[in-house]
């Protein structure tokens, strides 16, 4: 067993877990967070996405261990009270999403991809998303929101609540 | 029209999505819940001499096993097929018992062999590995195109020879009397390509007993619990439907793989109420991979003849289709009735007679996924069709518009009775967006970068809104195909429809509330759609087969119909008019041609306060409908795909896909085109990407992302869509049904591009890199070779 | 996931030590690759200890003809790294082709060359960059260090601490993915470095890495596409899977070496 402190969606939290614990399982199980989703055994869905210290990263192959002291933001650390983040308003205006299972892990990549690239164009959303699968949408529209939602955060829409 | 009928409202349900707020099956926890996994077979074929589980019960946190012994012990029944159809010589299609954990035999690597259920899952885990099971090895069957050669190792002694069925439609003399006279002759073999649906939420179960009040709660993906219930209880002998409650809550995908019932949800009710404890079961991917229904594995031969005239005058099919190791739900219809019956396409073909020998293999199941036969049957007829067209030297357009349908309703020769739509239109539209004219600039300038270019069309015309239920009966369904609603009018004016189809992320919550918000000028708002819990919903078919649209909407709209006419009573003697007067508009009742009006809300209250109705008139404002479809709903398409081809290494690019659909009325077009689009990716996906493969061994090669393609963003283009609306003669509100198209048309239009290409008609799906460099490599190699 | 004991390493010695009083342990980096296959059952380590945090591992330099980078660098550090892109850019557009960007900002550069995974792409990097895999117990030449396929020269108990590339005149990288796993199905780097050119294929060799002399000799001759086109690779030494036989593969390799050229320049 290990002691595991982290702050998730700026709350701090410590737990006492099994060493084996994945992060996805402190998340969903330990602490209530079934938003982040697991769709896959071989870290290639990308529905498990999570920010660890403002990166992305999935959180069905990190140990809850591995991360000790971390800052972790889930989907539902992204919106600030009634006032969603600009991604979550992109995917739900593009309709972006249908059954909504990979959608946490989308949204969690796509601010990812909008903070690290100045500009973003079709291509590279394209390419930026090898490790996210969503089986509904063809992914037509969610790179339609995550270049919508890269326009709005660039001109300075706040709200990177929890960031 | 604000937010009704063909309104892009942004949808209701995605507030909860996007916030991590959704409840699937897997969020959900029960007090006291219990965790099962199941002991899966290695093998694809043996016989289980013992199971011995002494070491799992030392195991910390072990809590209880289950074996299919106890299920047989405690009278739960075997699985069952629902539709019956026959071979050509009138006897029954073979189906054998399908156990749900046969204690005695495998046969399919993945089947159940036991579920240990522990208090968590890592323990279950450890425990199921403590289970040892003995297992005697046997051959296996495993490539379902020896399942008919003499001498093949039977998968089940009820269906000697591996035949379940040798099943036929159409003339066969006719049409071969059509080939006999032919001007022409085109053939063609075909390969299907075995599937995976891969919905990204992996099936689950929450099963829990109340012993007190022995009744059943089952929370569960499922595209269908009241089939579910139904079939747990009259079939599955697990409880009296009234005793159980099957729940489907928020569901991530189903694509056809929830439909069916499978032996880990009836093994969880047995286990909760055994252990008298909530148990959970989840299924990882590998799971996934090895047991939910796979989709296709056809092979096929087929001909067409056409007259001098370029008239196709017959089309003769010969499928061989893979059952696998059991015939799940609807595994007998999917590739007969949903399948030969569209083999008509969009022309006047006017014989047509198709044989399907339907054979078991050491394999996972096989069952209707996203399209159910009607992707095969367009594969078919639009492969064939542009193999002729390139044969006998015609453009691929005009052979098809030489033989468009264009008097409707038109008889095919294989059942179908298609309601109007448009081809000429679709085509026309198809090709402007799709650039034709300047197709042979853009071939040339790839040329000129070393890259080869292709395009290929897909017209296809498919059945959906299943279905006439009599229809339904008479070609051997074991269910009705109708669908209900209730519309329940509350006292304060706000609604709530209860409906029996089933949204697993078609987006009901917000297009059925168009439907009432433009029938009764209510805010959409006000409208909460009721699904997915037998407990609420009195019954329904749920969702599949593009369903939910033209059936679904269609129960909403005869329920509506009561729920306004009984309002115009209401309205019409409050306000001293005839009902016949009334009009209802922006969320108000009023007289024709005064000005005299009632407030919506005001007449519900009315209605419920029950202080002045006229007499005759019940108290409250509640109704119900059942729709049964008159027909078969028709939607047709055009699509145009484009592919950029690497000779060097094989690559395809889609470069370009258009789509042109009829769906009839549009209700929401945001979610129609969402539709569209998923549906195309399945099918570039089929055509380039995706295929299951088994070794000799009967081993899934393809039992991971690792090895099995699911198309990731960077795979696809953009998509570009339109429409052409005819509305739907036989439906209440006009539309057609969205959910499947772009999966039925979409393989067809992409290897008629690769082949166009490539000059050569022998390529099979998924045109991996590899096949595509080797055709290349023929297709430059020196002519000596022709 | 079996049971394991998971302990985060402070300094070389402590890490060592851990390994060596556990029943059976493993290094443990990023983890993109060790956990995943610990999820599966397929390894079972009684003890992982962490290296990531151990100052040694850590920073990129650029120091006498050489880029020194911590092993413990994330694939996105290595993508990112204004030093790398300017030194070596080839190797810091591979690192960008690692899995994906959330596999890339957990993955280390020690954990794939400790691995040797026959399908990563660092080892292409490494052998054809003359690299020298810095370790607890001294240093290894990458053309001794990749003995077979998730065969390395590394003992048990050894850390790599730091890799040296050496800054090539020109270099460049021409990955084709396996379409499923994304991993390289056939990969070839190409180097131009002082005493003559190098050309690494990953992803495809029976042994893992692999060297392909013939054409080093021709583009020493010449380098342009042309050279390394038409000179054949056999078949016979080339993997073979479902998404690619060993003809196809060995086929990719000429292609892949002929981009890779004319992309270096």
């Amino acid at each position: 067993m290990s002691e595991v402190k982290l702050t998730v969606n700026g709350r701090a939290v410590t737990r006492d877990v099994e060493d084996r614990t994945l992060l996805v399982t402190l998340l969903r199980e330990h602490l209530g967070l079934t938003g982040t989703h697991v769709g896959c055994d071989t870290s290639q869905c990308g529905a498990c996405t999570v920010h660890i210290d403002g990166h992305a990263v999935k959180s069905c192959t990190v140990l809850a261990a591995q991360v000790d002291g971390s800052e972790v933001v889930t989907i539902e650390g992204l919106a600030d009270g009634a006032s969603l983040h600009p991604m979550q308003e992109a995917f739900r205006t593009h309709h972006g999403l249908q059954c909504g299972f990979c959608t946490p892990g989308m949204i969690m990549m796509g601010i990812d991809i909008v903070q690290r690239h100045s500009s973003l164009d079709e291509e590279t959303i394209r390419k930026e998303l090898e490790g996210n699968i969503c089986r509904c949408t063809g992914y037509h529209n969610i790179v339609k929101a995550i270049k919508a939602a890269a326009d709005d955060m660039a001109v300075g829409t706040p709200s990177m609540a929890a960031e | 029209m604000g937010e009704g009928i063909g309104a892009r409202v942004l949808r209701k349900e995605d507030q909860r999505f996007i916030t991590g707020k959704g409840r699937y099956t897997d969020d959900i926890s029960e007090r006291d819940m219990t965790h099962g996994v199941f002991v899966r077979s290695p093998h694809a074929h043996a016989r289980i001499r013992s199971i011995d589980a002494s070491e799992a019960k030392n195991v910390p946190g072990f809590v209880g096993i289950v074996t299919g012994q106890d299920l047989i012990d405690g009278a739960i029944g075997n699985i069952i097929c629902g539709w019956m159809i026959y071979s050509k010589d009138g006897s029954a299609m073979k189906a054998a018992p399908w156990k749900v954990m046969d204690p005695e035999i495998v046969r399919h690597v993945g089947q159940p062999v036991a579920f240990v259920v522990a208090e968590t899952r890592a323990a279950a885990v450890d425990a199921a590995e403590a289970v040892t099971v003995d297992y005697e090895e046997l051959p296996a069957l495993t490539n379902f195109h020896h399942a008919l050669d003499p001498g093949a190792v039977e998968v089940h002694p009820e269906a000697p020879g591996n035949l379940i069925c040798d099943w036929q439609l159409g003339d066969e003399a006719a049409t071969d009397d059509a080939f006999a006279k032919a001007a022409h002759v085109v053939e063609l073999d075909l390969e299907q390509n075995r599937l995976v649906p891969n919905a990204i939420e992996p099936r689950a179960a929450i099963a829990s007993y109340n012993v007190a009040e022995e009744h059943y709660t089952l929370n569960t993906t499922s595209q269908n619990p009241h089939v579910a219930r139904l079939c747990l209880s009259a079939f599955y002998n697990v409880a009296p439907e009234h005793k159980l409650r099957v729940i489907a809550p928020d569901v991530g995908g189903g694509f056809g793989s929830k439909i069916y019932i499978y032996p880990e949800e009836i093994t969880c009710l047995f286990a909760a109420r055994v252990l008298e404890r909530p148990v959970k079961w989840v299924a990882d991917r590998s799971e996934s991979f090895l047991t939910d229904a796979h989709g296709r594995d056809h092979k096929t031969k087929a001909k067409l003849a056409l007259d001098a005239d370029l008239k196709f005058t017959g089309l003769k099919v010969e499928t061989i289709a893979n059952i696998g190791a059991y015939m799940s739900l609807f595994s007998s219809a999917t590739p007969t009735y949903l399948y030969a019956t569209l083999l008509s396409g969009q022309y006047t073909t006017p014989n047509i007679y198709c044989n399907v020998k339907l054979v078991y293999s050491h394999t996972t199941p096989v069952d209707a996924y996203r399209g159910a036969g009607r992707p095969e049957a367009t594969f078919v007829v639009e492969r064939i069709v542009e193999a002729a067209a390139r044969k006998l030297g015609v453009d691929p357009i005009e052979l098809r518009r030489k033989n468009f349908i264009r008097e409707f309703p038109y008889q095919t020769p294989v059942l179908m009775a298609y309601d109007p739509t448009d081809f000429d239109a679709l085509v026309e539209k198809g090709l402007a967006h799709a650039d034709h004219a300047g197709f042979p600039a853009r071939r040339a300038e790839a040329e000129r970068r070393g890259k080869l270019r292709g395009m290929g069309f897909s017209c296809y015309i498919e059945a959906c809104g299943l279905a006439p239920s009599k229809a339904v009966g008479q070609l051997g369904g074991g269910v009705g195909q109708w669908e209900s609603a209730e519309v329940r009018v509350n006292p304060v004016g706000t609604i709530e429809i209860l409906t029996g189809s089933h949204s697993h992320g078609q987006g009901h919550e917000t297009t059925f509330a168009q439907v009432v918000a433009d029938r009764l000028g209510v805010p959409v708002g006000n409208v909460a759609i009721v699904h997915g819990d037998t407990d609420k919903i009195q019954f329904g078919m749920g969702s599949y087969g593009s369903r939910s649209g033209p059936v679904g909407m269609g129960a909403i709209a005869r329920a509506l119909d009561k729920v306004e006419a009984k309002a115009k009573v209401i309205a019409g003697h409050l306000m001293e008019a005839d009902p016949s007067d009334i009009v209802i508009e922006n969320g108000e009742l009023k007289v024709a041609g005064t000005d005299r009006k009632l407030g919506w809300h005001e007449m519900t209250l009315a209605a419920y306060t029950a202080h002045n109705l006229p007499d005759g008139i019940e108290p409250g404002l509640t109704e119900k409908a059942f729709y049964d479809p008159a027909n078969f709903t028709f939607p047709a398409g055009c699509f145009v795909c484009e592919v950029e081809i690497d000779p060097d290494t094989g690559i395809t690019r889609v470069v370009r896909f258009v789509a042109v659909d009829d769906f009839g009325v549009i209700v929401n077009p945001n979610v129609v085109e969402g539709q569209v689009h998923g549906g195309l990716a399945q099918g570039i996906g089929q055509a380039l990407y995706e295929g299951a493969y088994y070794d000799d061994a009967g081993q899934l090669l393809t039992g991971s992302y690792m090895d099995y393609c699911l198309p990731r963003a960077d795979d696809l283009p953009s998509f570009s869509l339109d429409h052409v609306e005819t509305p739907n003669p036989n439906n209440p509100l006009g539309v057609k049904g969205c959910g499947e198209a772009g999966a039925i048309g979409a393989p067809a239009a992409v290897i008629n591009a690769v082949t166009d290409a490539l000059r050569t008609e022998a390529m099979t799906m998924p045109a991996t890199p590899e096949k595509v460099w080797r055709a290349v490599q023929a297709m430059r190699a020196p002519i000596a070779a022709e | 996931m079996y049971a394991t004991n998971y302990a985060k390493a402070t300094s070389l010695e402590d890490a060592v030590a851990k390994l060596k009083s556990s029943e059976d342990g493993k290094f443990l980096g990023g983890g993109q690759t060790l956990l995943a296959t610990m999820k599966q059952r397929l390894a079972a380590p009684t003890d992982i200890i962490d290296v990531t945090k151990i100052p040694e591992l850590q920073g990129i330099s650029v120091e006498g003809g050489k880029v020194v980078i911590g092993a413990a660098t994330t694939h996105s550090q290595v993508a990112a790294s204004k030093e790398i892109a300017s030194a070596i850019p080839a190797l810091a557009e591979l690192a960008g082709t690692i899995g994906d960007p959330a596999v890339r900002n957990m993955g280390t550069m020690g954990g794939v060359l400790a691995n040797n995974d026959p399908a990563a792409d660092y080892p292409a990097a490494a052998l054809a960059l003359d690299a020298t895999i810095m370790t607890t117990r001294g240093e290894h030449a990458a053309a001794d260090y990749f003995t077979g396929i998730f065969e390395t020269a590394l003992e048990e108990d050894e850390i790599i601490t730091k890799i040296a590339y050496t800054i090539p005149k020109k270099a460049a990288y021409e990955k084709f993915r396996n379409p499923a796993s994304r991993y390289s199905l056939c990969s070839v780097f190409v180097a131009l470095l002082d005493d003559g050119p190098r050309v690494t294929v990953t992803g495809s060799g029976n042994d893992g890495v692999f060297r392909v002399t013939e054409m080093e000799e021709a583009l020493k001759a010449n380098w342009s596409p042309d050279a390394v086109r038409s000179i054949a690779i056999d078949p016979a030494t080339m993997l073979a899977d479902i998404h690619g036989s060993a003809e196809y593969r060995a086929h990719l390799v000429p292609v892949l070496a002929a981009r890779a050229v004319a992309k270096a320049g």
